[in-house]
């Protein structure tokens, strides 16, 4: 295929493909973000998590050569990273804040420490589907190699937005993150509902991870996360903890991350690192907007640390 | 303090009488032991992790030993990398005193260390030392004061939180520093590593006498020492504790919530800006990206190690400089990656947190008749 000149076309249309590309480790990290901080607790350690997962799912493709199966192991590491969280935030006057900056340092040390005979192998990637087989246009067909994994994520994210109205489990999470005492007295181990959430939250952010390396950019290295985690928790906040909030808002950093590359395809690498910098200053915008100490949030669970 | 007969646990054997004063010491050894518990709790887990990898636990702390601490050598070594850690300890202790997590001490050090590399420009080749380095100082205290300033700022007028704000200037600041040393500031007589033009070996900072060990690491020390001064011993310090202690209280007292937050982020941020500063001044001459080398992070480690008392950085900053300065010949002798520095101070980190549930527990350290 030769390629055409989009003229104009073309940042917009590298916006838009690099917007779903990017998007994708946000939402599943702020989903899993979400779910744990509606049980009430929060957890900074994502992108500990995020990073962990993104080494232990490329080391799994390149091992065995099924990426889905890097995928799952990535998911199932990071929900290892959620169980010690959880554990660790059940005793006595440890604060979650600090665990998360923790656990942080700690997985992604760990992460470097086991990583580092994958740096240069090359591991199969996960296949995506080509929605884009009926043009003619290269860089509208590359646009148009969506993964299923963002999908996935999108059927994640209106599942756990239908589960928090709808179900048992979802009440008992909201309950449990409004408060506490109203979560005991009713019967139900607050500290068993935030472990499960935030194991479940951690399997979502490995998941993430493994999207970063077997993906987009699509290989492991030290440098793959540069705070996608910790960004995810300020994006759970502009959702306002709405599950279908995060998908929006994870298609709107996407999009702020993808003008740096964009604009540098067509040539343009003045001020790269400014727009490199873009997803920050955005996430910072965003919370200096929307973010009041006059009023509380919205939809925000009563528990939460980071809130009150 | 009157000894009551009356013990609260079992292992305070004797009930006879015992000086008070050494009464005093037995219930404040709780923050010596408890740290000195996760200290060891982390040797041994560490020790675990390298046996499942086929590596030996002695030869590792044995060259953590010499590396760090075993030598002349190593000492200077680990007091050139301890004077960064303090100052970066103490962007992150004086805000947790009213209760903020700051953890983007590391931006207001990079941003602190380019802004005295590029103050220094106009100086360079004419201006004697006495001339250049305060303006270099200043640079470098202003900008950090002013990037972690905002971060307090942010929090007490806008609500936003601290933790996740300074971690996004973190990465902000590091844009800032490579857009301006690879386009506006890059010094052309240097291509493979674009930097800032060099400052000149007069403005450079001095060792202490024959070592390797620059004014750095004393200026760290005093500045630990006032700042314990000024939050221990002041008005200032002592509203700031109060409101650490609870805000709704020191707003019930009238306290300006506010302006403390500010201030203790400025105080925070000017010493993280003094650590680039010495950085730009006494180890890389120029700025450039060599500046993230993570003293920030670890200095948040070093601070939750000391308990945010500024006084107690000192010696765990010499300690975590000491082992980042045995990380190369361990990575080197054992054939570990150069992770693994990364992997101990995480655990470390983590084993320490969990270790806080142990205080009021032990009963060798409670109060009489409490």
């Amino acid at each position: 295929m030769a390629v055409t000149d989009l003229g104009l076309m073309t940042v917009p249309l590298a916006i838009f493909a690099g917007a779903i590309r990017v998007s994708t480790p946000f939402l599943f990290v702020s989903l899993g973000e979400c779910l744990t901080e509606k049980s009430g607790r929060i957890n900074l350690g994502l992108e500990g998590t995020l990073v962990f997962g993104a080494m232990s799912g490329y080391a799994t493709a390149y091992a065995t050569g099924w990426p889905w199966l890097g995928v799952l192991v990535a998911g199932l590491a990071g929900s290892v990273f959620g169980m010690i969280h959880g554990i660790i935030c059940k005793l006595p006057k440890v604060n979650d804040v600090a665990i998360g900056i923790a656990m942080m340092m700690f997985g992604t040390g760990i992460a470097f420490f086991l990583g580092k005979p994958f740096i240069q192998p090359q591991a199969p990637h996960l296949p995506a589907i080509d929605f884009g087989f009926w043009t003619s246009i290269p860089q509208l067909r590359v646009a148009l190699e969506i993964n299923p994994l963002f999908f996935v994520g999108i059927a994640v994210a209106i599942a756990m937005w239908w589960a928090f109205k709808n179900t048992r489990a979802g009440l008992i999470i909201r309950m449990t993150g409004d408060s506490a005492a109203t979560a005991k007295a009713m019967g139900y181990s607050v500290d068993l509902v935030r472990f499960l959430a935030t194991t479940a939250g951690g399997f979502l952010a490995g998941v993430g991870g493994s999207f970063l390396s077997l993906y987009y950019p699509g290989a492991w290295n030290e440098g793959l996360s540069s705070g996608q985690g910790l960004m995810a928790v300020a994006l759970v906040i502009f959702s306002r903890w709405n599950p279908l909030a995060c998908f929006g808002a994870a298609l709107l950093f996407g999009g702020a991350g993808a003008i740096g590359p964009a604009l540098q395809s067509i040539g343009i690498s003045q001020g790269y690192y400014f727009y490199n910098a873009a997803p920050y200053i955005l996430t910072l915008l965003i919370m200096i907007a929307s973010v009041s100490p006059k009023r509380s949030l919205r939809g925000a669970p009563g528990e939460l640390s980071i809130t009150k | 303090m009157t000894v009551t007969s009356q013990t609260s646990g079992e292992a305070t054997s004797g009930p006879g009488a015992i000086l008070g004063f050494l009464d005093r010491i037995r219930v404040a050894s709780e923050y010596l032991v408890i740290p000195l518990i996760a200290l060891v709790a982390t040797a041994v887990l560490f020790s675990l992790f390298l046996l499942v990898l086929g590596k030996s636990p002695v030869d590792f702390f044995d060259l953590l030993w010499r590396g760090g601490f075993g030598t002349a050598f190593s000492w200077q070594n680990t007091l050139v990398r301890a004077s960064p850690l303090i100052l970066t300890a103490l962007c992150v202790a004086i805000p947790a005193q009213l209760g903020l997590v700051i953890i983007g001490g590391e931006g207001a050090l990079v941003l602190g260390g380019f802004i005295a590399a590029i103050v220094a420009l106009p100086f360079i080749g004419w201006a004697p030392f006495w001339l250049t380095m305060p303006v270099m100082v200043v640079g470098a205290v202003v900008a950090g004061a002013l990037w972690i300033g905002a971060v307090g700022a942010l929090r007490h007028y806008r609500g936003i939180n601290e933790t996740i704000s300074s971690l996004l200037m973190y990465y902000i600041a590091v844009a800032i520093m490579n857009f301006f040393v690879e386009g506006p500031f890059k010094d052309l007589s240097n291509p493979n590593k674009p930097s800032t033009a060099y400052i000149g070996d007069g403005n450079r900072v001095g060792k202490i006498g024959d070592t390797e060990v620059h004014w750095g690491l004393v200026a760290g020390i005093v500045l630990a020492i006032a700042l314990w001064i000024l939050m221990n011993r002041t008005t200032f310090g002592f509203a700031a504790r109060i409101t650490g202690g609870n805000v709704r209280a020191a707003k019930a007292q009238g306290l300006a919530v506010g302006r403390l937050m500010v201030i203790a982020c400025m105080i925070a941020g000017a010493s993280a800006g003094l650590a680039g500063y010495f950085e730009v001044a006494a180890i890389q001459g120029k700025a450039n990206a060599s500046l993230a080398a993570g003293y920030g992070f670890t200095g948040i480690l070093v601070a939750f190690l000391a308990r945010q008392n500024a006084i107690a950085i000192v010696p765990v900053a010499i300690l975590l400089g000491g082992i980042a300065a045995a990380g190369g010949l361990i990575q080197r002798r054992m054939g570990l990656p150069d992770a693994t520095v990364n992997v101990l101070t995480g655990l470390m980190f983590v084993v320490l947190l969990v270790s806080e549930t142990l205080y009021g527990r032990i009963p060798l350290f409670k109060q009489r008749g409490s």
